[in-house]
């Protein structure tokens, strides 16, 4: 299992097109992909999941993934998280 | 929920304060006390972080202590860090009481139901408030009045399967992320987030509303969760269950569902397997388990075969 701490920046949170983008990045990787706040933990391949879990700017998330390729999926993951989504 | 504050306490049930403190304690526990045996003078096993409750018992043998012994087991209960005290039945509580508690800043309130039912609403509301959570992966469903998790890697069918369902007639509660509470210790409820209740994404056609497309009779708001059905690709080497006799238990928040794990293979019907495991479990928690049954006929055949 790895897992990595992120800070989502984007101004208006994880709203519908960033999810969408999380969820293609994902889906990227064998790995079981989970994105975790505080105590809700959500599939990061599932675009209902990320928006239910109602992340808004400035909140820290965990990017959590078990498989083969579980270092190179939350890499990835938080990549595209810090990036702001180029909004 | 962690804590809640007294002032919440006293909004929900409508309380009255009876004397002059300021209303800043936080409650933290979901149990209630009736300190009886403490103001008789036992303080052992005394647990003063829950609310105390003061009913026409405690009251009557307060009003019939002599004053020292009455100040000075009041000095004692009132001197622990007690978030407030309620007082029922409306109930006028001894001069002492409140000048103590405004000495020691404990507030004390009242209520004009009965002790008993006081408690009662009391517990049930705090039990809600202090319910452990966690939110899980999968799509809850009720089928035939059994609420089923369904659970699985993304892609495997759970949408599709809830989709199915909601058209043989069954319900859905939640998709993608299902909000679990345990309430009253052992039961599990499950809600879904208020952004994605009545949703359902589908590969290919996006986000669906559900309650618009098929009616309000196709959503519930919360389930309990009595079964989880596991979804998982078909495994030519894996073993399945094929005679359903060890129930397989999992645990969520300490409290254990029995799991049925289905593989899923193109063209096989999963919203029929699905809805027989619903009936199945109805069956079996009325008393009656088919693959018993059918082993208890085979062994009477072999039985009688060998007499």
């Amino acid at each position: 299992m790895t897992e990595q701490q992120v800070m989502v920046t984007s101004s208006a949170g994880l709203h519908a097109r960033p999810a969408s983008l999380i969820v293609q990045e994902a889906n990227n990787y064998q790995s079981e992909i989970k994105l975790a706040k505080d105590n809700n933990e959500v599939n990061a391949k599932s675009i209902m999941g990320i928006m239910g879990l109602g992340v808004s700017q400035q909140t820290e998330i965990t990017v959590k993934a078990e498989g083969e390729d579980e270092e190179e999926a939350v890499a990835a993951v938080v990549k595209l998280i810090e990036s702001g989504f180029d909004e | 929920m962690d804590q809640i504050s007294v002032e919440k306490i006293i909004d929900k049930f409508g309380l009255k304060q009876l004397n002059q403190t300021p209303i800043k304690n936080q409650i933290t526990v979901s149990d209630i006390k009736r300190p009886g045996i403490e103001l008789a003078g036992f303080f052992d096993y005394f647990t003063p972080e829950r609310i105390q409750i003061l009913g026409r018992t405690e009251i009557s043998f307060l009003t019939e202590l002599p004053l020292e012994l009455l100040e000075e087991r009041l000095n004692k209960f009132l001197g622990y860090q007690i978030p407030c005290v309620i007082i029922t039945r409306g109930l006028e509580p001894v001069e002492k009481l409140i000048e103590i508690s405004e000495k020691n800043n404990i507030p004390i309130l009242s209520t004009d139901s009965s002790t008993t039912s006081f408690i009662s609403c009391l517990t049930t509301y705090l039990e809600e408030t202090f319910a452990p959570q966690v939110t899980r992966h999968g799509v809850l469903v009720e089928i035939y009045g059994v609420g089923v998790l369904i659970k699985g890697s993304s892609g495997i069918g759970k949408s599709e399967s809830a989709l199915d369902l909601v058209k043989r007639g069954h319900r859905l509660i939640a998709d993608d992320a299902v909000i679990i509470k345990r309430v009253m210790r052992s039961k599990l409820v499950g809600t879904s987030p208020e952004i994605s209740k009545h949703h359902l994404e589908l590969r290919g056609l996006g986000i669906i509303n559900v309650k618009t497309l098929f009616g309000a009779g196709a959503v519930r708001e919360a389930q309990n969760i009595d079964l989880i059905i596991q979804l998982e690709k078909w495994d030519q080497q894996k073993n399945y269950d094929r005679l359903g006799l060890d129930d397989e238990m999992v645990e969520i928040l300490e409290v254990t569902v029995p799991r049925v794990v289905i593989p899923v293979k193109p063209g096989r019907n999963l919203a029929m397997v699905m809805e027989v495991a619903a009936m199945n479990f109805r069956l079996k928690s009325t008393g009656y388990n088919a693959a018993k049954e059918f082993t208890k006929r085979l062994e009477n055949e072999l039985k009688d075969k060998n007499s």
